[in-house]
Parts: structure tokens; C-alpha cells; sequence
């Protein structure tokens, strides 16, 4: 594979850009795999990455349903943060921040990560108290984090409304400078490239039908292309993920929702940050193209198809329309869902199963894009060990019988 | 948007109603007998079906009562409402 450089998109331009290679070999599945990861969206092909880099493992294969990026990890607003409540879940998305910080280096692949901040803003005197406690607890675990006022907000962002006399007048915010957004394409883009470079076979149009199971150990996955055989199993399909888990019999705490997102025509800079409300619900933050990109919560019913209801849509602009009266004439170009696997604790499910050899990464919900670096290195450790890494051990799926729940609802500074 | 058809008003917009989530979920009748894993079971496990999917609604702006709907969660489309009662609950359990 040739490394991209700026001296590689020179030297392609004199050749009018028509001797690009594929960035990815286009694979078709063997018979027998030392790991296969079901679901070629970034967690999967981060894991798919990590499990190469990281743990040596060059006989793997990502396989995927449709094509590679276009699900979630096409379909998110691209967000970036680690500024969650709880310890356990801070320090994954932490780490997840701390692998963006260098992953265009890391992959050779510009993911375009922009670390432009993100404002939580508070509209009550409730909203201020909780956000004081979490400013607090991410500097006790080393992660940035400060409270802004209202004028701070207004100095920084001009077009903001921070009337006292509006609806639900904004009193200030929690900001993480490091936070901000990247390119959602790219990371899933980046990492296939980087897989495939490191010998992942990435096999795209190959739906899984069945697990097949020896005992309680895994033997391989039945296919639309055919049974591979493995003892080493990733589900990382998101919203499917209880679809698959049922199929090797085991029940999962989740619910599948639509989740909209939505992007405007393109306006000249006006937004140079990311902001979120959970009061008002809704967030925003403006492309490199200049659209605005826009997205609030799921819609309440469980729900497969990739969209959602009228209503949604209506509740997310009055939104931003509530922050931004600007954008009020602003036209909507485009609007889409994904579908989001919520768990009871708004936290993800990184564990080993009660089938030997079968892997869960599922329950990101509403968020998960962020964690993609994160939750492809523990997930990759936890599959090449058969053990938890540390980050990730918390995320088990028996805390729901032990009742050691990670309480993010409402807690994580998201609007779910 | 949905439009839903409560058993007891007629069809309505979505927006009048709010989500129950998954139908015929049974209380554990001896929760002494429960151990940790069959309490989270019933707690937290739930079927999340792709497909055709026996839900509960409550009509929470309207006449306030809840009724099960059998809905498509692929397509949206909704099959059937039926007033919730014991009968409708069996009848999806003999299934």
C-alpha cells in the first residue's frame, strides 16, 4: 500500500488522479479465520485494526452485511468528547479522545479531527449544579473540563441567544477544549485501509445468518457467502446487536431505536464549536462545508428502519431555533436515521458471553461514534486474551446481574 | 409519524401517545425464588425483535389508558390494537 503523503497527491495530480490504488482489498472470505469480527463499521474495523497491530493477529476478517461505512458510523454528527460523569466511562472515552489525538498519524489516513470544543450548555439553576459536579469529577480524573457563563458563551459563539428573557435562558456551560468533531467516513474509511494493509481480510455483501456453536464454544458463522469457521467471534452490528446475540441463544438488555440526524445547506463559518443542550435537546456544530449538522434524540419506539417520525424532526429544530433564532430561515438540506442499541444504563457492553469464544460490543446507544478508537483497542484486547482490558471490564454484560450498573443516564452530560 | 389507532378513541397522531415498550412481560410470581440472574432477566433482558413485535402504548393525551399494538419494526407498519387484558396477554404467551 502507498502511503499517503502530500507528495503522493502531487505527484497523482500530474497523472490527471487516475492511478490511485483501491485503499482496501476488496476480500473474498476463506474458510477458516483466527478471529472474525461481524459488522465492518468503525468499531468493528478499529477493532479488526488493533487486533493486527496491537496483538499480532494477521489471520482476521471483518464481515459485513452491506458496504463498509455505510451504516452508523456514516450517519452519526460526528462528536468527539470524554466529558462523561463516571469514572469508568471517562476514562474509555478518554482514551478514545487520547488515540484520536493521533490516529490520523497512526493510520495514514486523515480523519480530519478537529478539536473545536464542546459547549453543554445549562439553562437551570439544576442544569449548573450538575454540571459543576461533572466539570468536577472529569479534572479528579484528568480529563479537561471548565465552567463557562453565559457572557463567556456569548464572547465565544456571537450568534447564540443568551437572552435572560428567553424560553429557557441559558446561565453557562461545561467546555471541553479538547473535544470537537471529525470525519466520520474517514475513520471508517481510514481503518479498513489500515486493516487490510496489516492482512484483515474486509468482506463486504456477506450477511450472517446463523452462530454456530460446539457445546458452549463457538465454531464459525453461517453466511449468505458461505460457512467460516472461527473460535474467535466480535459482534460489533450496533443496532442488530440482539439479533445476532439470539441467534447463539443469549438475550441482551437492549432496545434498537431510530436516531435522526439532519444537515442544513451550506452557510459561510458561523459556527466554529459544537454545542449541545439537553434542555432544549438538541445539538449542532457546523461542517468543513459548511453545512449545519444537527441531531437530538431517538425516537421513542423500538424501531429497525433507518428513519424516523415527523415530530422528531420538528422537536430537534425548535431546538436549535430556541439557541440559533438565525437559523430559523436556514433550509434543511438532508435528514437520515441509524439505528441505536440503548441499554438500561446508557453505558456499552464490552464482554465476553456465556459462549466461549463469542464477543459483544454493543449498547454504545446514542454516542458511540466517539469511542470508536476506545472501543476497537479494549475490544481487540479482550478478544486476542480472551480477558477484559482494564478500560473495559466494567462494561460487562453480568453487571446486570451483579447490579453494578454505570449510572450515565442522564448523568453524562448527553441528551439521550 | 404514526398514526395509531387507540382501541378506545380511534386513530390518532402519534404524538397523543407514548411508548411502553415490549408487551406481556410477567412479574416473577414467587421473586423469592429469583436468583440474581433470572431478576435481571426480567429487569433488563428484553426480546427487541426485528419485526413483527407485541408492544405496549398509552394514549397519555387522550383517554390515558394503555393497549397493546402489533407493529412491524422494520416497516413501522402497525397490524393490529387491541385493548389490554388478560386474554390478549395469553394469547401472545401461548406463541
Amino acid at each position: 500500500m502507498k502511503k499517503y503523503s502530500a507528495f503522493s497527491l502531487f505527484k497523482n495530480a500530474l497523472t490527471n488522479n487516475k492511478n490511485w490504488q483501491a485503499s482496501w482489498r476488496d476480500a473474498s472470505p476463506k474458510s477458516k479465520y483466527d478471529a472474525i469480527i461481524v459488522g465492518g463499521g468503525g468499531h468493528g474495523l478499529a477493532t479488526a485494526y488493533y487486533l493486527a497491530k496491537n496483538h499480532g493477529m494477521k489471520n482476521i476478517a471483518v464481515v459485513e452485511k452491506g458496504w463498509i461505512g455505510g451504516g452508523n458510523t456514516a450517519r452519526n454528527t460526528t462528536i468527539v468528547r470524554s466529558n462523561y460523569l463516571c469514572k469508568e466511562s471517562s476514562l474509555l472515552y478518554e482514551k478514545s479522545l487520547k488515540l484520536w489525538e493521533g490516529l490520523s498519524q497512526d493510520i495514514n489516513f486523515n480523519v480530519m479531527f478537529s478539536q473545536r470544543g464542546v459547549y453543554n450548555l445549562g439553562h437551570t439553576l439544576q442544569d449548573m449544579r450538575d454540571i459543576e459536579r461533572r466539570v468536577s469529577a472529569n479534572q479528579l480524573n484528568g480529563i479537561d473540563a471548565e465552567v463557562v457563563n453565559a457572557q463567556q458563551i456569548k464572547e465565544a459563539i456571537p450568534l447564540i441567544n443568551t437572552s435572560a428573557t428567553a424560553r429557557y435562558p441559558i446561565l453557562g456551560a461545561s467546555l471541553q477544549r479538547r473535544a470537537g468533531v471529525a470525519r466520520h467516513d474517514a475513520i471508517a474509511w481510514g481503518y479498513a485501509r489500515a486493516a487490510s494493509e496489516l492482512g484483515v481480510d474486509i468482506i463486504q455483501q456477506c450477511e450472517v445468518t446463523g452462530i454456530r456453536k460446539n457445546g458452549s464454544q463457538v465454531t464459525g458463522i453461517e453466511t449468505t457467502r458461505g460457512y467460516i469457521e472461527s473460535k474467535k467471534v466480535g459482534v460489533v452490528v450496533a443496532g442488530h446487536a440482539s439479533v445476532l446475540a439470539d441467534m447463539a441463544g443469549i438475550r441482551l438488555p437492549l432496545e434498537s431505536h431510530p436516531l435522526q440526524a439532519y444537515v442544513s445547506e451550506p452557510l459561510k463559518p458561523v459556527l466554529d464549536t459544537v454545542i449541545m443542550s439537553n434542555a432544549v435537546h438538541g445539538y449542532v456544530s457546523q461542517s468543513d462545508k459548511g453545512e449545519l449538522v444537527i441531531g437530538a434524540g431517538i425516537d421513542s419506539y423500538i424501531g429497525y428502519g433507518q428513519r424516523g417520525s415527523f415530530h422528531t424532526i420538528e422537536h430537534c429544530m425548535q431546538a436549535i431555533i430556541a439557541l440559533f433564532p438565525n437559523f430559523s430561515r436556514v433550509r434543511m438540506l438532508r435528514q437520515w436515521g441509524g439505528i441505536v442499541d440503548v441499554s438500561p444504563d446508557a453505558c456499552p457492553i464490552l464482554s465476553k458471553t456465556p459462549v466461549e469464544g463469542l464477543y459483544l460490543n454493543c449498547g454504545w446507544g446514542t454516542g458511540g461514534f466517539k469511542a470508536t478508537p476506545g472501543s476497537g483497542w479494549t475490544f481487540a484486547h479482550t478478544i486476542a486474551n480472551n480477558q477484559p482490558h482494564e478500560l473495559n471490564a466494567p462494561f460487562s454484560l453480568d453487571r446486570f446481574s451483579t447490579g453494578a450498573l454505570i449510572d450515565e443516564h442522564g448523568a453524562a452530560a448527553v441528551a439521550h | 409519524m404514526l398514526l395509531i389507532k387507540c382501541p378506545w378513541c380511534g386513530e390518532r397522531d402519534e404524538t397523543e401517545f407514548s411508548y411502553g415498550g415490549e408487551a406481556a412481560i410477567k412479574r416473577p410470581l414467587k421473586p423469592k425464588d429469583l436468583n440474581d440472574k433470572d431478576w435481571a432477566d426480567y429487569l433488563f433482558m428484553r426480546k427487541n425483535t426485528r419485526g413483527l413485535f407485541l408492544e405496549q402504548w398509552n394514549h397519555s393525551v387522550g383517554c390515558r389508558q394503555w393497549f397493546l399494538v402489533e407493529r412491524n419494526t422494520v416497516t413501522y407498519e402497525i397490524i393490529s390494537t387491541k385493548r389490554m387484558n388478560s386474554d390478549a396477554l395469553n394469547s401472545e404467551d401461548s406463541q
